[in-house]
């Protein structure tokens, strides 16, 4: 899997770049975020919760039998909301309370 | 580049795990002032990481439990018994139960600095199994984080990548690394260095090699590089053939214990046998009974989740969005666990020494035997089944040693007491005007040489992504991994060798346009030195007394007389040499180096 960035949305505030387990990311000359090194993602999710904006999603590679959805967390009302786009516009969200634990 | 001296008491490489809780038990244990009447918090600590320790390392994506704790009725001595079993005998006793003493009070501690724990109606923790505890853990690093950055006298150097220890007569008394992205070249002199670089992922060919390269279980940024720095310069080693091989989620490598222990999941073949009972149920024997039952023709093999109440799916969906999320996407874009089994594999071999027992010989205070280099976490051999609790206690143990090393040789924070906490202290400074240099100019040039190097060359054959692809090749064929089941015969553990060694000599003309690139070149180099070591050992072991973990088809049974022993090992003059050492004894609980 791997991360693309929309960099229409992008801000340059350089936090995904700062948390990347790998560095992989980098912010170009007109301030925008882009993924370097895509195939070295290691789909930990770091850098989707740590955008502002929500301008970057997570996807499953067609190696590994993605079929094109595009996933971000945004943070509503102190829940962390998942939010699952798929190819044919439908979009499933699941909230979760940081403060409850697994239940399994 | 620019070259930049730094100077400090303790210096932490990694600030995962073991290092940030290092980093905080070294501040919390020295706020009491000590005989001279100062306050030993003076001592000046750094933590030196690749990445940013917001993030780094095998937390990043967050856990789900904490594997490692005494239940209620339960004692440290059962934890030590089930780590003994799972690895049949060969465990270091006395390590093991220095991390099962404190398994339940660095969970508490991580509880105090904000980890979310499930609890009962009377407010006792809701454990899952014998040895479980049930947490939310997806921002368990960004709480040690920042449970570190609020120490005023550790400092922390994100983006920058160790590559060499500087050790003089067995002694380290720094290390060099580089700045990934401010082209600066770092040269650090320490009191005392504890290494918690974490294990070595990417030695063997992945399960997807492809665009999802990077999909595995270990963190793929951790490379092994605290074991081949050690390794060079002559750090005694254990255990490096006891690999570790991850039962997961086909493709999403996501984990499955959370459907076996949370659902009571069965692991079943394509006829919907249970199979597990057939094999045992030691963590090898799980691999190696989906590998069979695959090679046998009766694969593939999947958890039994058909049929589980919508409720559980729910709880499910979330429990992997919160550590493996890509579990749940895949569920989501196909069938949810409760309308199909989830299909399982094993995955690539890693070496981790917080899960199997390889890495660094230490004795029971986390010494290696460099002196004055202690190792925490997962680089650290002798005690399997540490997960997340172990490393924090490994981290505290080694940090007590560590400072208390450093106290034993100089008081060093009696003059400069006050001067060392102020803000805006430029750690640079060479503050210990009592303590002389260790590190050399000369040191330094020939370093930055070494780097500079590979800037310049320009035109290569062959990319450090080529070379990488060609040793997971060569490790996949004939070191046992996926591609021959993880079965290796000694024929091909020679021809392993020897084109290992090849791929080494070739690293040398790689070129770089920058320091990642130059990160990239030695990332690889630790693999090489890695796979040697783990080659050696595999080789030394005439024995099978793991199936899959090291699987030796010329000794495809166990042998007590020989092989209730430690497989260690040292370089020397270039060749690893082996030694087998004595088990420790039933319930010890300390143990010293023997030289
Ligand atoms: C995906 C996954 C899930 C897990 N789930 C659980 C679980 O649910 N429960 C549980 O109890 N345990 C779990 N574990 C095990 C547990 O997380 C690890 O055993 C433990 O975190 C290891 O700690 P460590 O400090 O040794 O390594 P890490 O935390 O990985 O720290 C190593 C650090 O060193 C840095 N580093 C590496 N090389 C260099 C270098 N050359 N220079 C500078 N810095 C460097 C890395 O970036 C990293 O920050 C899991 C492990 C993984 C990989
Ligand atoms: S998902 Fe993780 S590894 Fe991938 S780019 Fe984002 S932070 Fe980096
Ligand atoms: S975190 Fe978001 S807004 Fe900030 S640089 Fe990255 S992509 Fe842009």
């Amino acid at each position: 899997m791997s991360i693309s960035i929309d960099q229409s949305k992008c801000i340059g505030c350089g936090k995904c770049h700062d948390v990347c387990p790998g560095t992989l990311i980098k912010i170009n000359e007109n301030k925008k975020a882009f993924i370097k090194y895509p195939k070295d993602c290691w789909g930990c999710t770091s850098c989707i919760k740590e955008c502002p904006v929500h301008a970057i999603h997570f996807f499953l590679g067609e190696d590994i039998g993605g079929k094109g959805s595009k996933v971000h967390t945004e943070k509503v009302n102190g829940l962390v909301r998942w939010i699952v786009e798929f190819p044919d516009g439908s979009v499933k969200t699941i909230d979760i309370d940081p403060k409850e634990s697994n239940k399994y | 580049m620019k070259i930049e001296r730094l100077k400090t008491d303790l210096l932490i490489i990694g600030g995962g795990t073991a290092g940030c809780y290092a980093a905080i038990t070294a501040t919390s244990d020295n706020t009491a002032p000590n005989a001279a009447g100062n306050k030993s918090a003076d001592l000046k600590i750094l933590i030196v990481e690749k990445a940013n320790i917001k993030r780094s390392g095998c937390l990043a994506a967050g856990v789900n439990a904490l594997n490692a704790y005494i239940t209620e009725g339960r004692t440290p001595k059962d934890y030590v018994e089930y780590a003994k079993k799972d690895a049949d005998g060969i465990v270091r006793e006395d390590l093991l139960y220095s991390i099962s003493e404190k398994f339940n009070e660095v969970t508490a501690h991580l509880e105090k600095l904000g980890l979310v724990i499930l609890k009962d109606k009377d407010g006792k923790y809701v454990t899952r199994g014998n040895r479980n505890i049930k947490i939310n853990g997806e921002n368990i690093k960004p709480i040690l984080a920042k449970a570190v950055k609020e120490l005023p006298n550790v400092t922390v150097l994100n983006h920058v990548n160790i590559f060499d220890f500087s050790v003089h007569g067995n002694k380290i008394d720094g290390a060099f690394g580089f700045g990934i992205e401010n082209d600066t070249f770092y040269a650090i002199e320490a009191g005392a260095v504890i290494i918690a670089t974490g294990g070595a992922a990417g030695l063997y060919r992945p399960n997807n090699p492809g665009f999802s390269r990077h999909k595995m279980w270990y963190p793929p940024f951790n490379t092994g590089a605290g074991y081949a720095m050690g390794i060079r310069h002559g750090a005694e080693m254990t255990t490096f053939e006891m690999r570790f091989i991850a039962l997961r989620c086909k493709d999403t490598i996501a984990p499955t214990g959370t459907l076996a222990q949370g659902v009571g999941a069965k692991q079943v073949n394509s006829l919907g046998e249970i199979y597990e009972t057939k094999y045992g149920i030691s963590t090898s024997e799980r691999v190696y009974g989906t590998v069979t039952e695959n090679l046998e023709g009766r694969g593939p093999c999947y958890l039994r989740t058909e049929g589980i109440s919508a409720e559980q799916e729910e709880s499910l969906l979330k429990a992997y969005l919160n550590m493996a999320p890509s579990q749940t996407i895949r569920w989501l874009e196909n069938e949810t666990p409760s309308k199909a089994n989830v299909e399982i594999e094993g995955t690539e071999p890693y070496i981790v020494g917080g899960h199997t027992a390889s890495g660094y010989w230490v004795d029971t205070k986390r010494a290696t035997t460099i002196q004055g280099l202690y190792a925490a976490g997962d680089v650290a051999g002798g005690a399997p089944q540490k997960y997340v609790t172990g490393a924090l206690a490994e981290g505290e143990i080694a940090a007590k040693s560590a400072v208390e090393y450093i106290k034993a040789k100089v008081d060093r924070h009696a003059p400069l007491q006050g001067s060392r906490n102020a803000p805006g202290i430029n750690p640079g400074q060479a503050l210990d005007a009592e303590v002389p240099l260790n590190i050399s100019d000369s040191n330094i040039a020939s370093h930055v040489a070494e780097i500079e190097k590979f800037f310049q060359n320009k035109k290569s054959d062959f990319t450090t992504e080529q070379l990488e692809e060609t040793m997971q090749i060569v490790m996949d064929t004939y070191a046992g991994g996926i591609k021959t089941g993880y079965r290796y015969s000694e024929n091909q553990l020679k021809l392993a060798k020897k084109e290992i060694e090849e791929i080494e000599k070739l690293t040398n003309k790689l070129g770089a346009a920058d320091l990642q690139e130059v990160m990239y070149i030695y990332e690889l180099k630790e693999r090489l030195t890695v796979c040697r070591s783990v080659i050696a050992h595999l080789a030394a072991r005439h024995e099978t007394r793991w199936h899959s973990f090291a699987e030796n088809l010329d000794y495809p049974e166990k042998d007590n007389i020989n092989f209730r022993k430690y497989v260690n090992s040292r370089l020397e003059n270039g060749e690893i040499k082996i030694i087998l050492r004595e088990l420790t004894a039933e319930g010890q609980r300390n143990y010293e180096h023997q030289h």
